[in-house]
């Protein structure tokens, strides 16, 4: 137990250094923390998908829609639990900077299939009633002080022309992973004024969301859809909402090498940091690890003592930059354009890799200065000078 | 009197673990900045390029891209009667009216399919943009359906090669040739005929329309002229390259914020760094400092001497960080542009205002992590700095 006690007192012998190093350590860890969950977030949709939900879209791209008529012939494949569909409706709302999805939806069936929208059925019940109304997230309401009863004016670019929904009801997110920045209004208002305006591309559906009774048979039904429309004019590519997310987050991809990369590069350096702390106290303390071996310590003494050291400074440093971490990505969020992470949480798996990096760099950085102490004979060590 | 500048030097060399440590943070950091600012610059100057300052792009006022933007047929007749309009030797007007479409190819070796833009052109197409050339194969018939693709798809996308036959829109497209932009976003995208496309797509209506103008100076009549016509009112003209500029925007804007905001807080652990060095080197001098001190070197030639080492120490760290982020221009990578929701391949790239920033960045490092120290050493008093062991 004595170990213990010596390597507390050596750790504060030079306590600027101390201090400084695990500073050092924490605003990486912080760093660290931040891009992890950059890297998250980005695939937050895909946590957030169902394994019995499958979407069917264009083959050639998800900007070709998809007859209406598709519906009836998906909606007969056994397995087929339910279907529904969906437009990307596109525009701006206030102005250009505004992200967040705007969708044209099946009123009658939509919340059925994504039960992670929690909408009361008072607000549901209007919603599906009147034309014109819309549905959006808490987060939305949220950003743009939107209450029930409030209009809501977008300009459409798809869509051409101006467009003024009621907002009639506001979801909440089942889960942490649920995203609440979404807005949904009916399909058929948008499809009738298309009608009039634009016949040629009225009865149009953006893609089909299918509900399966069997996850396990998402491949067949997958390939039994397909089947249907193969050699149409608007072929259909079925997959997971699962494969479906995965497909936009990929297509990310050299950002997310780069995200990745640098996350690594981090913990490089506060491997330098506690690394190079560890060798000077080690050096430093070389006469007196010499005293040691002549008292009698044996080798794995001195291993405790510089690992202990090394690993106490780098375990404090993860633990204080986890604590500094949250409100930090809380101000991130802050600055980062509005709706560009629909969610964004700290995962556990960020925690977990921040310690068990630290826990990492604990362990090689004391490597050097354990061998440089053990291979120093004593005689040499007793005549050294700092 | 000031110290010499050679006894700083070699007392980095004295602790060389330590120095090189240092060093190295430095660089670390220096290279991860760099290579950020040298990302979202690649991806603005890829698409800086792609514009044209004598072009004008019409889109609809409310379109965030080119392909969520459309322009029907009688609107872009409309457009072609306006003034300025640049015209060819046999007085048509120049002007490309241009079906942007997304279709999904699968990309060599990665696995997986992204977003590729195909654009429709029209013959005039090739005089407002002389920057695209034909560099093998064939320019595609205007009576057939067929593409050519420009260099970084055909290099990345399974399919896209000269032969190969493309499926979308229930039609077999052919492959016939490649084109080269000279780095711009064209050469991200496959072009066929306008009418084709159209064709093939049961559409009648372009997406963009791309005229030159009689004069770069003319724009401001072209709008004043564009904005007066009441039928016009949806839609908006821009300078080509501004156009394609904005598309960068978004994507550049990100790379930035999340870059600059990361190696902005990691720098201070390379910061950190670099004054535990230095006041490691203060303790170890400190008789020596004494030394200096009763030689009768003043105390602000102690602590220029301290801060010029810790100046000495970022600065070689930085250009180590910038030597290897220089290397990175070599590499072109392809990602999924925000602004127009295609693939867009880009080179990293270095301008001198990113050189000049990583190199205050390590010397802004160098001298706050060296000025502590620097303070300590200065103050030491002469009489027990000399009696220290």
């Amino acid at each position: 137990m004595k170990v213990f006690k010596l390597v507390f007192k050596n750790a504060l012998r030079h306590k600027l250094r101390t201090i400084l190093t695990i500073i050092g350590i924490a605003i990486a860890v912080m760093a660290f923390g931040l891009l992890r969950t950059v890297v998250t977030a980005w695939s937050a949709g895909v946590e957030a998908s169902a394994a019995n939900r499958l979407i069917t879209r264009q083959a050639v791209s998800f900007i070709f829609p998809l007859p209406y008529s598709y519906r009836d012939q998906i909606t007969k494949i056994p397995g087929v639990d339910a279907v529904t569909y969906a437009n990307w409706f596109g525009g701006t709302y206030i102005d250009k900077n505004q992200f967040f999805a705007r969708m044209a939806v099946d009123a009658e069936t939509n919340f059925d299939l994504y039960p992670e929208f929690l909408i009361p059925s008072d607000q549901l019940t209007t919603f599906k009633r009147e034309r014109n109304s819309c549905v959006i997230g808490s987060d939305l309401a949220q950003r743009y002080k939107l209450k029930i009863g409030d209009e809501m004016q977008m300009d459409g670019d798809i869509y051409p022309g101006k467009w003024n929904l009621v907002v009639r009801g506001i979801y909440q997110p089942r889960d942490k992973s649920t995203d609440a920045t979404q807005m949904f209004f009916h399909w058929q208002y948008v499809d009738e004024r298309m009608r009039q305006d634009n016949p040629g591309r009225a009865g149009n559906v953006g893609w089909y969301v299918i509900r399966i009774s069997d996850p396990a048979k998402a491949g067949t039904i997958s390939d039994q859809v397909d089947a249907l429309f193969k050699n149409s004019r608007a072929e259909t590519k079925t997959e997971t909402e699962r494969a479906f997310q995965q497909g936009f987050v990929a297509s990310a991809g050299a950002i997310i090498t780069a995200m990745n990369f640098i996350s690594f590069v981090i913990i490089g350096i506060i491997l330098l940091v506690v690394g190079n702390t560890m060798i000077m106290s080690a050096r430093e303390r070389t006469r007196e690890y010499a005293v040691f071996k002549t008292l009698g310590f044996s080798a794995g003494h001195l291993v405790g003592l510089i690992l202990g050291e090394s690993l106490f400074i780098s375990l404090l440093g993860s633990a204080l930059g986890l604590l500094v971490t949250y409100p930090f990505i809380a101000g991130f969020a802050a600055v980062v354009p509005k709706g560009f992470f629909p969610v964004f949480n700290i995962e556990p798996i960020t925690v977990v890799l921040a310690a068990s990096s630290a826990l990492l760099v604990g362990l090689l950085a004391s490597l050097f200065p354990i061998q440089r102490a053990l291979g120093t004979k004593i005689v040499d060590g007793l005549r050294h000078i700092g | 009197m000031k110290i010499p500048f050679k006894y700083i030097v070699r007392n980095l060399g004295t602790r060389k673990l330590t120095t090189g440590i240092t060093v190295l943070g430095v660089a670390l950091v220096v290279f991860v900045f760099a290579a950020v600012l040298m990302m979202a610059y690649g991806v603005q100057k890829t698409l800086v390029a792609t514009g044209s300052d004598e072009n004008v792009i019409i889109a609809r006022k409310a379109a965030n891209g080119e392909i969520s933007s459309i322009i029907d047929r009688v609107t872009a007749d409309i457009i072609m009667t306006l003034p300025n309009i640049a015209k060819t030797s046999d007085g048509r007007p120049i002007v490309s009216g241009e079906p942007v479409v997304i279709i999904n190819l699968e990309k060599i070796g990665a696995g997986g399919v992204s977003n590729v833009t195909v654009r429709g052109v029209s013959p005039q197409a090739f005089t407002l943009r002389p920057q695209v050339k034909l560099k093998a194969g064939r320019m595609f018939n205007t009576g057939a359906r067929e593409l050519v693709a420009g260099t970084a798809i055909e290099s990345r996308f399974v399919g896209a090669k000269i032969g190969d036959v493309v499926r979308f829109a229930g039609d077999n497209w052919t492959v016939v040739g490649t084109f080269d932009s000279d780095g711009s976003g064209f050469d991200s995208e496959m072009w066929g005929d306008s009418n084709q496309l159209l064709d093939a797509f049961n559409r009648n209506a372009f997406s963009t329309l791309t005229l030159r103008l009689e004069r770069r100076e003319a724009f401001h009549d072209f709008a004043a002229a564009f904005e007066k016509d009441q039928r016009l009112q949806q839609f908006e003209p821009k300078i080509e390259r501004r156009f394609f500029e904005e598309q960068s925007e978004l994507m550049a804007g990100f790379i930035r914020i999340l870059g600059i905001f990361v190696t902005v807080i990691f720098s201070a652990g390379a910061t950190i760094g670099a004054t535990i060095t230095m006041y490691a080197a203060v303790a170890n001098r400190t008789i020596e400092v004494g030394t200096l001190r009763a030689l009768g070197f003043r105390r602000r030639s102690v602590l220029a001497a301290f801060l010029t080492e810790s100046l000495v120490l970022s600065l070689v760290g930085g250009l180590v960080g910038l030597f290897f982020a220089s290397f990175l221009q070599l590499f072109s990578i392809s990602t999924l542009n925000f602004g127009s929701f295609s693939e867009l391949a880009f080179s990293f790239a270095l301008s001198p205002s990113i050189v000049l920033s990583s190199l205050l960045f390590a010397v802004a490092m160098g001298l706050i992590g060296g000025f502590l120290p620097s303070v300590r050493a200065a103050r030491l008093n002469i009489v027990s700095a000399l009696r220290s062991s």
